[in-house]
């Protein structure tokens, strides 16, 4: 029995434990503990992932040696290893990104912030890998708590808008306990396999789809599925930008991830799109979400504002993959999972690079930027690329999928709504690229004057040619550059991970 | 039959009441405090809700005696409870870093009225 998948969380959560008590001490060395954990769990990740697709067979590990389904089991399958990979290396990025952008925006709070985010990793690659529902829910709460102390260091509003991302965050998880009480008490078993195994004969019991739905509800309200967004663009806006960038990408999705866990492992085929509407409940919901969250990012003048807007939308992308329910649409919602955390991951440190540099966080403000930091901008211009969807940026194949899922599900609505957001977005991003490489005369010198808000010449002189310094860089050069690879070779993530994990809906 | 329907199931029907005030007292009302005592109340009717659907009458804690014998039925199931256990220790959490960013926001904004706050931060921004 391998070791390999209890190795992953219990890293992150170690390392967050002991960069706590150094941190305190000796910030860099709290920050070189945390980011230690996160590499290691990374490469972990990493291995595990190499090991499944080579064998082909999910590597299980029963917690403190009790035997499933009585004890606790991770279980790393194909879709957890991609999961947990994306999750990880994400948060690897941040860390290197994140002293000087927190020194910044919030001096004081760095302390407390990476083992924050060492936390908020381990929950989430919990979240990838348990194979017990109650473990989920449990995991999910760290993310949580880790999330909101993140959030709430922000600008004036954040405690605010984190306090009311919490109320809504108790209601969801409070509605999945709920759910797995119901499941509990009419399957007797909580192990997800052992679920599955004695499930097809209760289809019928009416606690097991209330359990159900219950479930998946409480799952997405932490998605921020439309209409149950309302608490992200708040949260967003007001969190210092590391947060935001590692919250923003990763979180929302793990929560999608765990709705599609249910769908495929734990419900027989089917049982989401013909024993009860759950399906085509999230597929309208998310429809609508898209339309919503791309009409009102146009408006937005705010920059930070206008990504959780588009993180509406998104993630909505998700939800129409889980809809369509069938092989195809559902490669693409889990490959815009790791696209949308690829792009959104990007946009957010370059919003927090712009902020470090020029203190501008208004697009209005963003006139002539492109002569002052030009580097970040070409990130920024292959990020805008892969959010309209254009190939071949990563963003082009998950929407591609999509629309052949849809036109196989003959969900033509559907269909023309993909389309359609990708023209949207295509204004509200193609407006601030007019912005930011807009030639204004005597815009650079204004600009240089309004630096005050960013920072102090010393600071600076670090930084690369009037660019950002490249603890902050080399994060946004490694997202845009996998932006493309992933593009370039989705076809290689479809075949070896998304094939196979969606093989249960072929089976039905 | 509507008595026996009721005498049945009086434990979750006072729990599915206290989901609901712990649900309207989160959205319902303006001050924050008052959100924050509604969560706890939904979060406990969850607590109840597995005790209550563990509970068996005349039974003893799940630890083997020569009194009891090997029989199941007469032994607590110990899943439920280590969940409620697990549980109250996550919301105790949830409770206590929602009161810190009450206090947070009280003074950064000298109220707990959710409208006076969002009518201030409008007018900052």
């Amino acid at each position: 029995m391998s070791q390999l998948p209890a190795l992953i969380p219990t890293t992150l959560i170690l390392a967050g434990l002991l960069s706590l008590l150094v941190g305190l001490r000796s910030l860099r060395a709290g920050h070189l503990i945390a980011l230690t954990g996160t590499v290691v769990s990374f490469l972990v990740s990493v291995i595990g992932l190499l090991e499944v697709t080579s064998s082909g067979q999910p590597i299980r590990y029963a917690l403190g040696g009790w035997i499933p389904p009585i004890g606790i089991e991770f279980v790393l399958d194909h879709l957890a290893a991609y999961m947990t990979t994306l999750v990880t290396g994400i948060g690897v990025l941040v860390l290197i990104y994140a002293p000087r952008s927190i020194r910044h925006e919030s001096p004081g709070k760095a302390a407390l912030t990476y083992p924050s985010m060492a936390l908020l990793v381990a929950g989430l690659a919990g979240m990838s890998i348990t194979g017990d529902l109650f473990n989920l829910y449990v995991f999910l709460e760290i993310a949580a708590l880790a999330a909101y102390a993140l959030l709430a260091t922000g600008r004036r509003g954040g405690a605010f808008a984190t306090l009311r991302y919490l109320l809504i965050g108790a209601v969801g998880g409070g509605f999945y306990l709920l759910g797995v009480g119901f499941i509990y008490f009419s399957v007797g078993s909580i192990n997800m396999a052992d679920v599955a195994a004695r499930l097809p004969e209760l289809l019928e019991s009416r606690s097991v789809i209330s359990g159900a739905v219950l479930m998946v509800l409480g799952l997405a309200l932490k998605m921020g599925l439309f209409p149950l967004h309302f608490w992200m663009p708040d949260v967003y806006t007001n969190a210092p930008s590391s947060s935001a960038a590692l919250i923003a990408p990763i979180m929302t999705k793990v929560s999608a991830y765990a709705i599609v866990r249910l769908m495929l492992d734990v419900f027989p085929p089917g049982f989401f799109t013909e024993a009860l509407p759950i399906a085509a409940t999230i597929g309208w919901m998310s429809a609508a979400g898209i339309l919503f969250g791309s009409i009102i990012a146009i408006g937005q003048q705010d920059y930070r504002r206008m990504l959780a807007y588009s993180s509406v939308g998104q993630i909505a992308y998700v939800g129409l993959g889980i809809a369509l329910a069938n092989p195809i649409g559902l490669i693409g919602g889990l490959l815009h999972i790791v696209n949308h955390a690829l792009m959104k991951g990007l946009l957010f440190l370059i919003g927090g690079a712009i902020q470090w540099r020029t203190g501008l966080v208004r697009i209005p403000d963003m006139v002539g930027l492109g002569k002052k930091m030009p580097w970040t901008m070409y990130a920024f211009v292959i990020a805008v690329l892969a959010m309209v969807g254009i190939p071949p940026t990563a963003g082009f194949f998950s929407k591609v999928y999509l629309m052949i899922g849809a036109v196989q599900a003959d969900a033509w609505v559907w269909f023309a709504v993909i389309v359609l957001s990708s023209l949207l977005s295509a204004i509200y991003f193609f407006r601030m690229v007019e912005f930011v490489f807009r030639d204004v005369e005597g815009a650079e010198e204004s600009a240089d004057d309004s630096a005050t808000g960013g920072v102090s010449a010393e600071e600076l002189r670090g930084a690369v040619a009037g660019e950002v310094p490249p603890s902050m860089f080399i994060p946004i050069a490694i997202l845009s550059a996998a932006v493309i690879l992933v593009g370039v070779f989705n076809f290689l993530i479809v075949r070896a991970l998304l094939e196979p994990a969606v093989a249960p809906l072929l089976g039905g | 039959m509507t008595i026996e329907f009721f005498a049945g199931r009086y434990p979750y029907i006072l729990i599915a009441v206290l989901l609901a005030i712990g649900l309207y007292g989160m959205t319902m009302k303006r001050n924050l405090l008052k959100k924050v005592i509604g969560m706890t109340i939904f979060q406990t009717a969850i607590y109840l809700f597995f005790i209550q659907g563990a509970f068996k009458q005349g039974a003893t804690i799940p630890v083997y005696t020569e009194e009891f014998g090997t029989d199941p039925t007469l032994y607590m199931n110990p899943l439920p409870q280590v969940i409620v256990l697990t549980a109250i220790v996550v919301g105790v959490a949830i409770t206590g870093v929602a009161l810190s960013l009450l206090l947070v926001t009280y003074r950064r904004f000298g109220s707990l009225d959710e409208e006076v706050i969002i009518q201030s931060m409008r007018e900052s921004a």
